[in-house]
């Protein structure tokens, strides 16, 4: 009897519900709302869900190149060179370039792709490790940011409609917010009903039955990175309408937050296990810690390291069982 | 009756080693085909070049009446032939249904997306076929392993017939770790899909080939010495084609054994751990215990705690009147055991190193000089052992993935051997997947060990293994001992007792 149930749960968390990870949210979620009266208001409700937006975009490419088995570096580096190719080529102030509010997404989501797409070539088909090929990437983006800005002063935007996407709410979100939905909707149908959504988990679970079964691995793990870059790029973009005006460094600390969150949520870096919507609740929760943080007035020299405690204490606790192989001795 | 696969005069070689001589079969439509040979007697080369993995140097090749030549695997599947392979090739993170189809959804594909619920419709139809039931949406790896068998073969009948042939399945050792049941399970699903489909079985358990198969080949050095009815051969007759020798009273060298010295080694009180309680034992120096028990006995787990592989739950381990409170291996190690895992190939050695890392993982000092390795050493130790063992093996720089099983498996021994200080080793099924030969090698090597003093523990493969390598033969049930036979030379415990004790 006791059997199916559990053939049953596991079976559950297969198909996508993150049991561990909605766990110690949940924690964390009741931990601070006991401390701080604050914390369940709509108002900070709204601000955990503005604050998550760009890194949920983020996620999205990112969870696929991890269920592949490899790794995405690149992030802050693809999002300053998009940020300032954006930023640069909509209506600004160092410019007279003017791409509209449409062309600025297209800008953006493209050279994440093409950075996206030299990663996913260099390891595919030169067969470089995608740690080296991503961290090599990540400095080139950041490079051509650079050389985009030179050295005059950050070109500030003057595109109204592109800045209002932050401002201008819709059922108290921001557009930003909702474009963030509208990208994790469409990255969870991708995963369930496309053949490279369901390879990502052949890849992941070994790479040799995928090409012994005639699956294009190289394509898929190709596609994988591409969609990475594009997400980033996408992000990027987000971040300038947000600021206001395009900065190199405006996706500092992304990578970390990006990364511990998709793991946080359940995906393993080797691979073959977990998915977005792990990805999501391993972005609440790392938005919430984040935010948690400032309402409960920790001073901001700690904030590293508490994030950075909580990151391996949440990791131990929602993957222990996943974990268990990798514990135990034989 | 047709014929849909026809080999004729086949060679192969790889560099000097002549693989197959001179090799003809047959396989006809709706026919079991029995395939026994020892370890290197060229089966598996055999299986390669009928499922497309390799090609012959030479000789007629013909599937379904028209020469052909593979030049891949997908060229033989389209055929209808597909092999299923011993080592699964099931991803445990894909449902059921995915699994099955991986790389020929078919309809369940159309422009890049997917129908999870088509595929689970065709899913069903395959695993009617072999007669299990089981959730098709379910990750596979929440399946034991004789249900992820049948798994496999609906996956080989769907590939098959993705060509639009009748299938023909190659079975390379589908048996070696099923229990009675599973097997008969597995046969009946054998002979209900035979109207449609023809069969190449391996197997090492030569009662088996004779149950199932409708014809036999024995192969040995490379070459089919006969072809056998099944209802007219008997096991001795198949035993004695295969290997070219008589089975004698030698195989299990009995004439070695030696008596225990009268002197308490180790000694296990009420030890308790994952899957099994209260385990008591008290071993002597020079004593073989072999204990015997089905896959969810306990005794696997058991010979982990022993070794601090496992953190035990309670109880205590004594060795040589001292407690042992080892939490981990090193201090197992540092005491004089050795532990010999089932899983030779993922637990036992590293597959991507050479025989000389191999056979110095456990003891780096006796390779070292002043703390740094010592080439020299590495080398005079495996020509030490080489001899001792009568280890096949070039040099100690040959990657250990090229030898065979059992030469695998004496680096593994070696290793542990050469402490000086060993006094227990503990083997969890050491001969499995190994052919005769190389069994009787194993056997030969652990009475030596008994007959120094050493203590043994061995979980055996088999029943006969427990019952004539041990001087003592242990049964385990529900983690549980159930019972405890002294046997000798020529007062061995009777089968059916020692089975009573196992299920």
């Amino acid at each position: 009897m006791q059997k199916p149930v559990r053939e049953k749960i596991r079976g559950l968390s297969y198909t996508g519900i993150p049991i561990p990870a909605l766990i110690s949210f949940a924690i964390i979620v009741i931990f601070t709302a006991i401390q701080t009266e604050q914390f369940l208001s709509i108002e900070n409700m709204l601000s955990i869900a503005d604050q998550a937006a760009v890194a949920l975009v983020v996620v999205c490419g990112l969870t696929f190149v991890i269920l592949m088995g490899s790794i995405d570096l690149s992030i802050q580096g693809v999002i300053a060179a998009s940020a300032m190719s954006v930023s640069l080529l909509v209506s600004n102030d160092r410019t007279k370039f003017d791409v509209g509010t449409g062309g600025a997404f297209i800008v953006g989501i493209l050279v994440g792709a093409i950075i996206g797409l030299i990663a996913g070539i260099s390891v595919t088909l030169i067969r470089i490790p995608s740690f080296i090929v991503t961290i090599a990437t990540w400095n080139f983006g950041l490079g051509f940011g650079y050389i985009l800005f030179g050295s005059a002063s950050q070109p500030g935007i003057q595109d109204e409609k592109f800045l209002n996407l932050s401002i201008d709410t819709y059922l108290g979100l921001s557009k930003v917010v909702w474009i963030a939905i509208g990208v994790l909707i469409i990255t969870f149908l991708i995963q369930r009903y496309t053949v490279f959504g369901r390879y990502a988990y052949v890849i992941g679970g070994s790479e040799e039955v995928a090409i012994l079964s005639g699956v294009n691995v190289k394509k898929y793990r190709t596609i994988a990175f591409v969609f990475s870059g594009a997400t980033s790029g996408l992000a990027g973009t987000l971040l300038v309408s947000k600021m206001g005006i395009g900065a190199v460094d405006s996706g500092e600390g992304l990578l970390f937050f990006a990364i511990s969150s998709v793991v946080i949520g359940g995906t393993l870096l080797n691979g073959g296990r977990g998915g977005i919507l792990h990805s999501i609740v391993g972005v609440l929760i790392m938005t919430t810690i984040y935010i948690s943080m400032i309402l409960l007035d920790v001073n901001s020299f700690f904030q590293k390291i508490v994030q950075g405690t909580v990151v391996l204490v949440v990791v131990l606790v929602a993957a222990w069982k996943e974990r268990k192989p990798l514990r135990t001795v034989i | 009756m047709a014929i849909r696969v026809s080999l004729n005069s086949i060679d192969k070689s790889f560099g000097v080693v002549h693989a197959l001589k001179d090799v003809s079969i047959k396989i006809g439509d709706g026919e079991v085909i029995g395939l026994i040979g020892e370890n290197g007697a060229g089966k598996s080369t055999l299986l390669k070049i009928i499922s497309g993995s390799i090609t012959a140097d030479s000789g007629d090749f013909s599937v379904n009446n028209k020469k052909t030549s593979f030049n891949s695997i997908s060229d033989a599947t389209k055929s209808g032939i597909s092999m299923v392979y011993q080592e699964q090739s099931l991803l445990p993170n894909i449902s059921v249904a995915e699994n099955i189809f991986l790389g020929i959804e078919g309809d369940a594909v159309k422009f890049g997306t997917f129908s999870p619920r088509r595929i689970r419709a065709n899913a069903i139809k395959y695993l009617d076929q072999v007669s299990i039931k089981v959730n098709v949406k379910a990750v596979t790896e929440v399946y034991p392993f004789n249900t992820r068998q049948m798994i496999e073969i609906a996956k080989a009948l769907a590939i098959a017939e993705y060509s639009g042939k009748p299938p023909i399945l190659l079975l390379d050792e589908p048996t070696s770790i099923l229990s009675k049941n599973e097997v008969d399970n597995l046969f009946s699903v054998i002979r209900k899909i035979k109207e449609h489909t023809s069969v190449v079985f391996v197997s090492h358990r030569l009662e088996e080939v004779l149950s199932i198969s409708d014809r036999i080949y024995v192969m040995r050095d490379g070459e089919v010495v006969a072809e056998v009815d099944p209802r007219t051969a008997s096991i001795d007759e198949l035993f004695q084609l295969m290997v070219g020798r008589e089975l004698s009273q030698s195989y299990f060298q009995e004439e070695m054994t030696s008596k225990p010295i009268d002197q308490i080694l180790l000694e296990l009180k009420n030890l308790s751990g994952p899957g099994f309680k209260d385990i008591n034992l008290d071993l002597k120096h020079g004593e073989i215990v072999s204990i015997l028990g089905l896959q969810d006995s306990g005794r696997e787990n058991l010979g982990r705690v022993i070794f601090g592989a496992i953190d035990r739950s309670s109880g205590k381990i004594v060795i040589d009147g001292k407690v042992l409170n080892s939490k981990n291996t090193y201090q197992s190690v540092s005491r004089g055991i050795g532990y010999v895992p089932s899983e030779r190939k993922t637990d036992g050695i590293i597959l991507a190193m050479n025989v000389g890392d191999n056979l110095s993982i456990s003891h780096p000092r006796n390779v070292t000089k002043y703390g740094f390795l010592s080439i020299d050493r590495i080398a005079r130790l495996f020509s030490e052992w080489a001899v001792k063992l009568n280890l096949k093996a070039p040099s100690y720089t040959t990657a250990i993935k090229s030898l065979s099983g059992g030469n695998q498996q004496k680096i593994v021994l070696a290793k542990w051997l050469m402490d000086s200080k060993l006094k227990l080793l503990i083997l969890d099924t050491p001969t499995r997947g190994l052919d005769v030969g190389a069994k009787t090698e194993i056997y030969r090597i652990l009475r030596e060990l008994a007959n120094k003093g050493i203590g043994i523990i061995l979980l055996a493969d088999s029943l006969e293994e427990g019952i004539f390598m041990g001087h003592r033969v242990l049964t385990m049930k529900d983690g549980r001992i159930t019972g405890e036979f002294a046997s000798a030379p020529g007062s061995r415990p009777q089968r059916e007792t020692i089975l009573n004790g196992m299920v």
